[in-house]
């Protein structure tokens, strides 16, 4: 298979490459950091990638994105897989008092993937199959007031997601949301958390695997958050707004 | 990230040593201004040689990369920490194995190193670090330091069995040993008695590479030093007739119980039906990892003794004299009637280790776990008189309990190795046995 990944060195892009390097797969690694980047490539081919080609980009380099995906798939030689995992978790605190703040997550986690995205469904629509496989959150599933920038950025891209899906069907090809709920990497580090509702990585990069190979359309990760989020998206507005969540 | 991951293997002692994440193996160590730090990789050492009380704790998880693999001739360059059961899922189906292996595959590679961990082969393949052929360590200084048999020979002994406290090691490379398919061939023999543990071994040092037993330290009076002695060598045929599958991981201890569930009626039980579980003689073809790591199947095992945790003891006291002082220690256990769920008897070859600090040396060794209970110090207190009677060491790697005095008999050259450790790393272990205190 022929993968792009996005944001390639977080810690669950990490994890999903290892499983298709293991079968042999080929790869083009974007992410921002050279020496994480080049720690990836190496690491990649050692456990069986075919072959693994690169560039440090910064994802809100929207000028880039199109010599970005043309270097790709000259690289790769086509396109089957292309996961989007880039990402920040803003501190709530500071964002609600600070437009350009608050701008720089939206572009961060939603303007730079819709960016990237129209030229990549241009391409799988025209080649009439592929998926695109997009890290986005439970926490777009509802605003709250801990963390409602970060969830406007990724609510807006779930519904994005779901009008491609829909535009891109009729192509053959699949497009996947990929919700995951707390997961222990350096992203979220800060919160120190730990718990039975805190998953690690491999588990979310083994969901993932699963739900391309099943052409899901979206997917909870660990699969009880969809239980968690269809509870929390059934409280009364009127109720729910008295709630700290 | 998780605090709840940064204890010790044995649960005890506690620490509150506060995580600092590494971003890759390219940074230099971004420290704090004041306080000690220590490398922890994923916590199986015992005792308090991974933890840093009032300090901080450099978590190597995020070096888990593969740098490179030569697939002809077996060298493998891996971050620090990689573990080694990431490593033989990755070169055991191309026909190499880990040159040696501790009871557990859950160790990350680093941890291996600075331990100078040994296995079931010690006594033809010597220590994990006689198979080590570079690392790099990066001190708090900025320096890096390549270092091998050949490059910077002195920092590459002290750092191999250094207890992680010469700086951090940031990648190890290593030299893997071939390996014709997954199996091994392994022999069982039950014996009564110590004598017969000595003649056995003898017997099948030559020609097995690697020989263990099992002994029933619950056992008195006849039956003192009864066990089962394990002999194998990994499978030469490239078709095996009969390939078990690996063993299924079982649910394991999803919590910590409230009381420890090791007793003297557990223990006794336990270890009378290990001895009639025993064979008196079979040969079978068994998967690497039920050879190996049968532990490791069972999840949490070391939750097991309870909220106040285990503590475990391994001495080694040479060959000359081990017969006798191991009738007198085990007699010492069996009256102590504190017992322990696995003994575990090996005699150790005399393979020099290129490490300053490193545990192993030719004698005989004896590994054992106790509850951690008002009894068990005694008892200990009493083994260590013995094993330092006899010229022997006990292992720091498994220790949370032995005085400055006997670590200083123990390892005389410790005030020359201290001259390698970073100025700003320090371990529990390493301040409670110089009697140093945290700053």
């Amino acid at each position: 298979m022929k993968v792009l990944i996005i944001g390639a060195t977080s810690a669950i892009a990490e994890s999903t490459a290892r499983i298709y390097a293991a079968r042999g797969d080929r790869f083009f690694l974007v992410a921002r950091n050279t020496l994480k980047l080049e720690a990836l490539a190496l690491d990649l081919q050692v456990r069986g990638a075919s072959w693994v080609g690169s560039m440090v980009m910064d994802a809100c380099d929207t000028d880039r994105h199109q010599d970005m995906l043309s270097a790709a798939i000259d690289g790769l030689d086509g396109l089957d897989l292309v996961l989007i995992a880039h990402g920040t978790l803003p501190d709530q605190d500071v964002v609600q008092k600070d437009y350009p703040a608050t701008l720089q997550v939206l572009e961060d986690n939603f303007l730079s993937v819709v960016s990237m995205l129209t030229g990549i469904a241009n391409v799988c629509e025209q080649q009439g199959h592929g998926t695109i496989a997009v890290i986005s959150s439970v926490a777009g599933d509802r605003g709250r007031q801990s963390n409602y920038v970060y969830g406007t950025a990724k609510g807006g891209l779930s519904v994005f997601l779901q009008g491609l899906r829909n535009r891109l069907a009729h192509a053959g090809v699949n497009v996947l949301t990929i919700k995951p709920g707390f997961v222990s990497t350096p992203m979220t580090a800060h919160l120190n958390g730990s718990g039975p509702l805190w998953a690690e990585p491999d588990d979310i990069a083994a969901g993932i695997v699963k739900a391309v190979e099943k052409n899901r359309n979206v997917v909870y990760l660990p699969a009880f958050w969809q239980l968690i989020m269809t509870v929390i998206c059934a409280v009364p507005e009127s109720i729910f707004k008295r709630l700290k969540l | 990230m998780a605090s709840g991951r940064f204890h010790s293997w044995g649960l005890n002692p506690k620490s509150n040593g506060k995580p600092l994440r590494l971003s890759s193996r390219f940074e230099p160590l971004d420290l704090p201004d004041n306080g000690l730090v220590l490398p922890f990789g994923n916590g199986r050492s015992y005792g308090d040689s991974c933890l840093n009380n009032d300090g901080y704790l450099l978590d190597t998880h995020s070096l888990d990369h593969f740098i490179a693999f030569d697939q002809d001739t077996g060298i493998l360059r891996v971050e620090a920490g990689v573990l080694l059961a990431d490593i033989l899922h990755l070169v055991v189906p191309r026909g190499w194995f880990l040159p040696v292996t501790p009871g557990t595959r859950f160790v990350t590679i680093a941890g291996a190193v600075a331990n100078d961990v040994h296995g079931k082969n010690h006594h033809q393949a010597g220590t994990f670090g006689c198979h080590v052929t570079a690392l790099e360590l990066l001190r708090s200084d900025g320096q890096r330091l390549h270092c091998s048999p050949d490059e910077n020979p002195e920092w590459f002994a002290a750092t191999i069995g250094g207890l992680g406290l010469t700086g951090l090691i940031t990648w190890v490379e290593l030299q893997l040993k071939p390996v014709m398919n997954p199996y091994l061939q392994e022999e069982t023999l039950r014996f009564s008695c110590l004598d017969e543990f000595f003649e056995l071994n003898k017997a099948s040092e030559e020609s097995y590479e690697h020989t263990v037993a099992w002994v029933d330290c619950m056992a008195r009076g006849s039956a003192l030093g009864r066990g089962a002695f394990y002999r194998a060598n990994h499978h030469g045929s490239s078709a095996p007739a009969h390939r078990p599958a690996a063993p299924r991981q079982m649910l394991g201890l999803p919590f910590v119980p409230p009381v420890s569930l090791v007793n003297r009626a557990s223990l006794r039980l336990f270890n009378e039906i290990y001895y009639r579980k025993q064979p008196l003689r079979r040969s079978r073809t068994v998967h690497y990892q039920s050879f190996f790591y049968p532990l490791d199947s069972i999840q949490h095992w070391n939750r097991m003794y309870g909220p106040r945790g285990f503590v475990q003891y391994q001495c080694v006291v040479p060959e000359a004299s081990g017969n006798e002082v191991f009738r007198e220690i085990l007699a010492a256990i069996s009256a102590s009637r504190q017992g322990s769920f696995m003994a575990v008897l090996k005699v150790f070859g005399a393979k020099q280790s290129p490490g300053l600090m490193s545990f192993p040396m030719p004698g005989v060794t004896l590994a054992l776990d106790f509850p951690n209970a008002p009894a068990t110090t005694e008892l200990l207190e009493r083994l260590d008189e013995l094993t330092r009677a006899a010229n022997g060491v006990v292992y720091p790697a498994k220790d949370s309990r032995m005085s400055a005095e006997s670590f200083q008999r123990y390892f005389p050259q410790w005030q020359d190795f201290s001259q390698f450790i970073d100025p700003r790393f320090s371990s529990g272990f390493w301040r409670r046995v110089t009697g140093e205190s945290a700053p």
